[in-house]
């Protein structure tokens, strides 16, 4: 490893055309969010009793939670299987996935009736519910994230307390606190790196039970026993495509070059692993013979369609290539197709394929729907940018 | 495409059984589930049943749920357009067209059927929906969440929620009037019925009785019981003179819903062996990497 090069907060301003136009976004579903906590979820969403759960769950929840998997996938790879060479994107993706935890689990909170009632599970286990596992599951990995993302934290403060004013009179306890943070967790930090894994595994999985329950309202292209060890695969898939994606918008943006002999490698790893994925979905369906709906042409058999193709089979193909995995906006492509992809199921799941029997209206999103989403992942990006600007996460070359 | 879903679960059943290792018999419903021999049930004679709404009225008043006055629901426009219940209708009746005699239409009840596996009761993240003694399926609203995850996985859409309530939205459904038998009543739709379409009794009591029906009047009604066998056995239990399918009652398969989800819930986390395992299979390879790794360093520390 080059020796000039080290974490550190980025040092640029952080209002940026782009940034501008995120905080509208954030703004306008801010005013919708008004209306949703004054006159109730019916207010501004297209829910009904027949279409209980629409894109806050299945593209909010149920994909977010995919998408931070780069988290534990990258934790495993570097700490557990030692892929010390790995090590720059690390904190990174640490960052992307407890945010994506934070805010999977706020919009929950969001798309919940009675919202203050979240923390009931700790307490009211319904251990038949594989939603009460993942509700389990991602409180206790968000506590394990911010753990893991301490250290990030000390090294800032650590020696490094700068309060000013009557606030001074804290800088001892508070230097107190952060050095024995660092005593308890320097050499426990292995066992919560090892927990993370196991939590993210069991409700990557639970996920995936989360759809069997509905059974036959599922269409069968995506209904199917084996749904747990599909998603469990699908979200280990995408970690290292998000991670791609994350390292090459942020170092786009703070102008730094990006390691393309690191990127590419994990863009081989994730061609492999796409690809193992894509041989178990190919499996399931042989096994249940449910490759005689792709013969109807339907919504069902073109989403199904359009997600191997586009969102599987194109970035393997990418991926595999020698030639275009080693260049930057080839393998971002993939990354971002496999990203889309991994949505894509999830909204098929829950969403594109969920019909009930009984003939009514088809729910599409609502305008407050979309841009409560929007403004939920533009806050995401906005909150990205101003932590690594106060904490030391981007690799970059440092002056000593 | 019916005949695929259905041999979903059929397939579904062994391949969730291979993959935990278990026996389907260790899945049951619900954490506070009893089914109970007494456990009782309404039939409904939908060849009986003229479609004069009087239950939706009863329902409402025995509910505490705005209703208009009786006459109104003399009116039967409202038969145009096929109703679900809702958040202010817990039943509602719609009307079909009767293949044997024009001008009898056959008008079928609806509601939550509570079943008895129910999957809204395997679903729920805290237990807010349980399944009492007496076959009823009732809701609590005060550690509801209100994720509405039971609705997404109820076969019937028996549940129905009350959106526009900012702060204390409930999940309403049909409640098999459990205050009132609890007080020794019958269910207030039963109670109003003019034409005995419905009968609450004992399950059991009832199927006897449908079949008894059946049996009597062989070209009045099909040979099928719905709800008999139906997602694993429901409360309520209809009577009709054509396929069910065609009154909106859906072509369901005989396992109980939950009984894939709770064979894969149960066996992953079976005395949290897998994932124990797991967490010491990754220990393992962190410390075999980390020792081959250290023996790397201090090599290269030799060479240098």
């Amino acid at each position: 490893m080059n020796p000039s090069m080290k974490a550190a907060p980025v040092k640029k301003p952080f209002f940026t055309p782009g940034a501008i136009i995120l905080c509208v976004i954030v703004l306008l579903a801010a005013i919708y969010s008004v209306f949703r906590f004054l006159y109730g979820i019916g207010y501004i969403t297209n829910l009904t009793n027949m279409y209980p759960w629409g894109i806050w769950k299945a593209v909010l929840v149920a994909a977010t939670i995919p998408l931070a998997a780069g988290g534990f996938t990258t934790a495993a790879l570097v700490h557990i299987f030692y892929g010390k060479k790995y090590h720059d994107i690390v904190r990174s993706a640490l960052l992307v996935a407890m945010l994506g935890y934070t805010f999977a689990g706020a919009m929950v909170m969001y798309d919940m009736g009675r919202w203050y009632n979240i923390w009931r599970p700790i307490f009211w286990w319904n251990g038949n519910s594989a939603l009460f596992e993942v509700a389990i599951c991602v409180m206790s990995y968000l506590t394990v994230l911010v753990i893991e993302f301490l250290p990030i934290v000390i090294e800032r403060f650590q020696k490094n307390v700068n309060l000013k004013g009557f606030l001074s009179t804290f800088k001892k306890p508070i230097e107190m606190l952060l050095n024995l943070l660092d005593r308890i967790l320097s050499p426990t930090l292995s066992l919560f790196i090892i927990l993370g894994v196991v939590i993210s595994c069991l409700h990557q999985s639970s996920l995936g039970v989360v759809m069997v329950v509905a059974g036959q309202k599922v269409h069968p292209l995506w209904q199917s026993p084996v749904l747990p060890i599909l998603f469990l695969i699908s979200a280990i898939s995408v970690g290292f495509p998000m991670v791609i994606i994350e390292t090459i918008i942020s170092t786009r943006i703070f102008g730094i070059e990006p390691k393309m002999h690191i990127l590419s490698k994990l863009g081989q790893i994730a061609g492999l692993i796409l690809g193992f994925y894509l041989a178990c979905k190919i499996t399931d369906m042989a096994i249940r013979g449910t490759y005689v709906y792709l013969t109807e042409l339907n919504v069902f058999s073109i989403m199904y369609i359009i997600e191997i193709l586009f969102g599987v089979v194109a970035p393997i193909y990418i991926f595999l290539r020698k030639k275009l995995v080693t260049s930057t906006s080839w393998i971002f492509t993939a990354a971002i197709l496999t990203a889309l992809g991994i949505l894509l199921n999830r909204l098929n799941t829950f969403l594109v394929g969920y019909r009930p029997f009984y003939d009514v209206p088809v729910y599409y999103p609502s305008l407050g729907e979309v841009f409560v989403s929007l403004g939920f992942f533009a806050l995401i990006f906005l909150l990205y940018r101003a932590f690594v600007m106060i904490f030391p996460v981007i690799t970059q070359p440092v002056e000593n | 495409m019916k005949q695929s879903r259905r041999d979903f679960f059929k397939a579904a059943g062994l391949l969730g059984a291979g993959i935990t290792g278990l026996k389907t018999k260790d899945a049951h419903a619900g954490s506070h589930n009893i089914l109970s021999e007494d456990r009782v049930g309404v039939l409904v004679d939908t060849t009986v049943c003229i479609g004069c709404r009087k239950c939706e009225y009863a329902c409402k008043t025995a509910h505490d749920l705005p209703t208009e006055p009786i006459e109104t629901y003399d009116d039967r426009s409202v038969f145009k357009k096929m109703r679900r219940n809702d958040e202010n209708a817990l039943t509602v009746v719609n009307e079909y067209e009767n293949p044997k005699n024009a001008n009898s239409p056959i008008d079928v009840k609806v509601q939550c059927m509570h079943c008895d596996y129910p999957a809204c009761v395997s679903a729920c993240v805290v237990g807010a929906l349980t399944k009492a003694e007496n076959g009823s399926v009732i809701y609590d609203p005060s550690i509801c969440m209100g994720c509405r995850y039971c609705m997404v996985v109820c076969p019937f859409q028996g549940l129905a929620y009350e959106y526009l309530s900012p702060l204390t939205p409930k999940v309403m459904k049909c409640d098999l009037c459990f205050d009132r038998t609890k007080e020794g009543k019958i269910p207030a739709c039963v109670e109003i019925c003019p034409m005995e379409a419905l009968t609450y009794g004992k399950r059991s009591d009832l199927l006897k009785l449908a079949h008894k029906r059946i049996k009597e009047n062989p070209e009045k009604y099909i040979d099928h019981v719905y709800g008999e066998f139906e997602v694993g056995g429901t409360s309520w239990l209809y009577l009709a003179n054509k396929e069910f399918a065609s009154l909106d009652l859906p072509d369901l398969n005989t396992d109980p819903v939950p009984k894939i989800s709770e064979t894969i819930q149960h066996g992953v986390f079976k005395y949290f062996i897998p994932p124990i395992s797991l967490y010491a299979l990754l220990g393992g390879i962190m410390w075999l990497n980390k020792k081959k790794d250290e023996n790397e360093e201090s090599q290269e520390g030799e060479i240098k």
